[in-house]
């Protein structure tokens, strides 16, 4: 292969392969497409969920709802997800691509598949919310459209497989793959699981769609379908926790605190993550605790504790990074001294806070078998994923777009102001939507549902005056995310038609006055990819601290709003 | 720099961070005290998943609904004209989903221990029973068994919380208690 | 087996410990990563679903 298909970025230093770099690109682009579309459909099922605007009629709001969890949940997180692994397999790996052919066809699937599904959402006759929950019945295509794309997926999935094989046998680099590229392995891991599982349940939900098969069980449908769906958020946090250690890296030139721990917890991820598909079935019939607790255990919450380890060193290693940098002073000077106004930084620190705190500790306490029982299928459900997923994953991939529209595309960021802000904003607003609908959840308030003050029913009843109110309040911070969601989109897509390009050498993010960590910028690098430099100091005298009393405060919010949650359960009726 | 192959070929022996290892053991405890609080509610909480269900047929389903109401309606909701039902203290009680009620309304009384049935003749529904909060998902097809005791009074609605198509926000049901 | 590729560093000398060899391994990950979901989540869910009894 001959060495001129590559392009060094003159800044960051990094690697791009000609064939690589345009399937990242068109992956990246159709992504902020859906999500264009998908948060503007969030927005007006919002403001239809706020009781005093109600703006869509019943049909409508529930196809908009429908069309909001695909279009943003499936088809914007899968196809950044895409592009993630080309970067971290041949960018980062610095070696082409595995038959990039291939990876067009895959690309080409998912977009006709994804259309497929748009066209099946707007014919009208196919609200059936992005569960498709059978016996209620899609369109064909509804069914077929999903198929192909999580076909185009999985063939992105082994391309990224082949690849790392491609660098290993051409010795592309040294010593084992970097953290980054493991997170991704791990990502594609249970994407080939996942994928796997949706595969065996939608082929014969399609059948059915065509009269083929007479009956799909539904228990089994929603077990099997959720080993899809929530494996599936299981893919993002693995992409996403790789981003942060990504970033970490090329903003602070950070190092994993110990390359051991960060890898085995990603493999106890690989071993353990996508069991918790049973949080899904804890209130179904039919399968028993034992079975349930195990599952939505992750077999003793040990991918728990790897997402805690996560959370420990992400941050950590930014701040034994910043102390030897100097900002050594109390506890916390690293933090304050970190660049705020840089979007790659501030978005993914909001990405990992609001992922930790409100996603990671409603998570494991809704998906406790019995605490289910007070919020299984209430608004609560839509107040933890959007911590996880809107903020958590979204955010993080926010983040990794404001550093490749320079770097992969060459276009300078228009609007530096704009940028500053956009990730308060966003954040801010999923913050306010999350924490309503967590409130309004916890009184009881159904997801997926167009009236609750139940004007067309036969009989009635009355939500408490709080539950209406924290609905209002949920609307008001969707719309301030929207405007987020739709400032970014504007950004990158302004940036990359708009943007000045940046000449080679041109210093990057030059408009924001922000450089990217010394080790990183405008490196030189021999003609394989070197082991990381071994640190001059090492950092056994410099302890993340800061980071440890961080994770404390975490670990007593944790602790407390899991029993508050358990006394509540005590209060409901007895039952058994 | 965790973009670049690791700094030593051999990391796996490299030691951990004492910061680090602290965590990972307080992290560790409090993973297993999470575990451990399931098993634990079991044996001493009064509020568990009910773990007794059968495989069904809506006919079946239905026509144990119709004989129960049939032998215990004592009025008719005027304006859903769904029958009120006040079966016996203790007994075995139904309640069915289909598109868009629950049926039929129940008269429960307080302090009692009923074994309720529910079950759905189409599509799926979720059992939220309000406000209370009590989250069920019901699914044609099986038949679920809670034995439940109402400790208070007074009335309750059944809000569908599972989407079952464009009539789902009519869907809501009721129980009273004595 | 690919030690002797490399020429440099002494480290090379030391065998590389087991966990690190899995680690390392992408295709073993693979195969654990959906062995231990397709055993414990989805067939022991399949048998559990098809043991539930008929209703009498
Ligand atoms: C742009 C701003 C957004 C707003 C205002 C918004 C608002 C909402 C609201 C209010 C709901 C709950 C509706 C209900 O259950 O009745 C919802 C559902 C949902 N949202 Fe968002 N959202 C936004 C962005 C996102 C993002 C970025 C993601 C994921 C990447 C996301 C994923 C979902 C999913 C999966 C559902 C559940 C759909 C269903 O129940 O089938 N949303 N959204
Ligand atoms: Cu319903
Ligand atoms: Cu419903």
């Amino acid at each position: 292969m001959a060495a001129n298909m590559f392009r060094q970025c003159p800044d960051s230093g990094l690697f791009f392969h000609k064939s690589a770099e345009s399937l990242m690109k068109a992956h990246a682009v159709f992504g902020v497409v859906y999500l264009l579309l998908g948060g503007f459909l969030g927005l007006l099922v919002a403001l239809t969920r706020m009781p005093s605007l109600h703006i869509l009629n019943a049909e409508d709001f529930y196809l908009a709802l429908s069309i909001h969890g695909t279009a943003i949940l499936i088809f914007w997180i899968i196809f950044f997800e895409m592009a993630v692994l080309y970067f971290a397999s041949s960018t980062l790996l610095r070696s082409r691509p595995a038959t990039p052919g291939i990876g067009w066809v895959g690309f080409l699937l998912m977009v006709i598949g994804s259309t497929l599904v748009m066209v099946a959402f707007f014919r009208g006759n196919s609200s059936v919310m992005f569960t498709s929950y059978v016996p209620m019945p899609a369109e064909p295509i509804f069914y077929l459209g999903l198929i192909l794309f999580a076909v185009g997926a999985l063939i992105g999935c082994f391309i990224f497989l082949a690849t790392l094989v491609v660098a290993k046998q051409e010795k592309t680099y040294d010593g084992s793959i970097p953290l980054v590229t493991f997170g991704a392995l791990t990502a594609t891991i249970i994407a080939i699981f996942t994928i796997a599982s949706g595969a065996v349940i939608l082929i014969p939900t399609w059948l059915w769609s065509l009269g083929f098969i007479s009956h799909i069980d539904p228990l089994m449908y929603r077990t099997v379908w959720w080993a899809l769906g929530h494996s599936s958020q299981q893919i993002n946090v693995a992409a996403h926790v790789s981003i942060w250690y990504a970033i970490a890296a090329i903003i602070f030139g950070a190092k994993p605190m110990s390359e051991k721990v960060s890898r085995t917890a990603f493999l106890l991820y690989i071993l353990f993550l996508q069991l918790a598909s049973a949080h899904h079935i804890l209130a179904d019939p039919g399968v028993s605790s034992t079975w349930k607790v195990f599952n939505t255990s992750y077999a003793m919450y040990l991918a728990v504790l790897a997402s805690m380890v996560h959370g420990l060193t992400v941050p950590g290693c930014i701040e034994v990074a910043q102390r030897k940098k100097g900002f050594n002073n109390g506890l916390f000077e690293w933090l304050k001294k970190a660049p705020w106004a840089n979007p790659v930084f501030s978005a993914m620190f909001i990405s990992l806070i609001i992922f930790g705190f409100i996603g990671g500790i409603t998570g494991v306490v809704m998906g406790t078998e019995q605490i289910n029982l007070i919020i299984h299928n209430t608004i609560f459900v839509p107040g933890h994923f959007h911590a996880t997923v809107a903020v958590g994953t979204t955010m993080a991939f926010m983040a990794i777009t404001y550093f490749l529209i320079p770097v992969l595309f060459r276009r300078q960021l228009i609007w530096p102001n704009a940028c500053k802000w956009q990730p308060y904003l966003f954040g801010g607003g999923m913050l306010i939507l999350s924490l309503f609908l967590l409130g309004a959840g916890t009184l009881g308030v159904p997801r997926r549902h167009w009236d609750i003050n139940f004007s067309d029913a036969a009989l009635q009843f009355q939500f408490a005056g709080t539950a209406i109110t924290m609905m209002g309040i949920a609307g008001l911070g969707g719309f301030l995310a929207a405007m987020g969601g739709a400032l970014f989109c504007l950004i990158a897509v302004g940036s990359l038609v708009f943007g000045k390009r940046l000449d080679p050498g041109a210093s990057l993010f030059s408009s924001f006055g922000f450089p990217m960590a010394a080790s990183c910028y405008n490196i030189e690098r021999p003609g394989k990819l070197g082991l990381a430099p071994v640190e001059q100091t090492g950092d056994g005298g410099i302890q993340a601290k800061g980071t440890f009393v961080l994770a404390l405060v975490f670990l007593a919010a944790f602790v407390v709003y899991f029993f508050i949650n358990a006394k509540y359960l005590s209060s409901i009726w007895p039952m058994g | 720099m965790s973009i670049l192959p690791p700094s030593q070929k051999i990391w796996w022996k490299e030691p951990i961070h004492g910061i680090e290892m602290m965590w990972i053991i307080i992290a560790l405890i409090w993973c297993l005290v999470l575990f451990a609080w399931m098993p634990y509610w079991h044996v001493y909480g009064k509020q568990n998943l009910s773990n007794e269900s059968y495989k069904t047929a809506p006919e079946v389903f239905e026509g144990k609904a119709n004989a129960m109401a049939k032998a215990h309606t004592v009025r008719t909701d005027p304006k859903s004209n769904i029958p009120v039902v006040h079966p016996p203290a203790g007994s075995d009680v139904y309640m069915l989903g289909r598109l868009w009620q629950w049926w039929p309304i129940l008269e429960l009384e307080k302090d009692k221990t009923y074994r309720l049935h529910l079950s759905s003749l189409d599509w799926q529904h979720g059992f939220s029973l309000q406000p209370t909060n009590i989250n069920l998902q019901i699914l044609p097809g099986y038949e679920t068994v809670v034995t439940i005791t109402p400790d208070q009074s007074g009335e309750f609605a059944v809000v569908c919380n599972e989407f079952c198509g464009v009539g789902h926000h009519t869907m809501l049901g009721k129980i009273y208690v004595k | 087996m690919q030690r002797n590729e490399h020429q440099e560093s002494n480290q090379e000398e030391e065998p590389v410990p087991g966990m690190q060899q899995l680690l390392d391994n992408p295709f073993m990950l693979l195969f654990l990563g959906v062995l231990f979901p397709t055993v414990f989540y989805i067939l022991w869910g399949i048998m559990e679903i098809i043991s539930i009894p008929a209703v009498k």
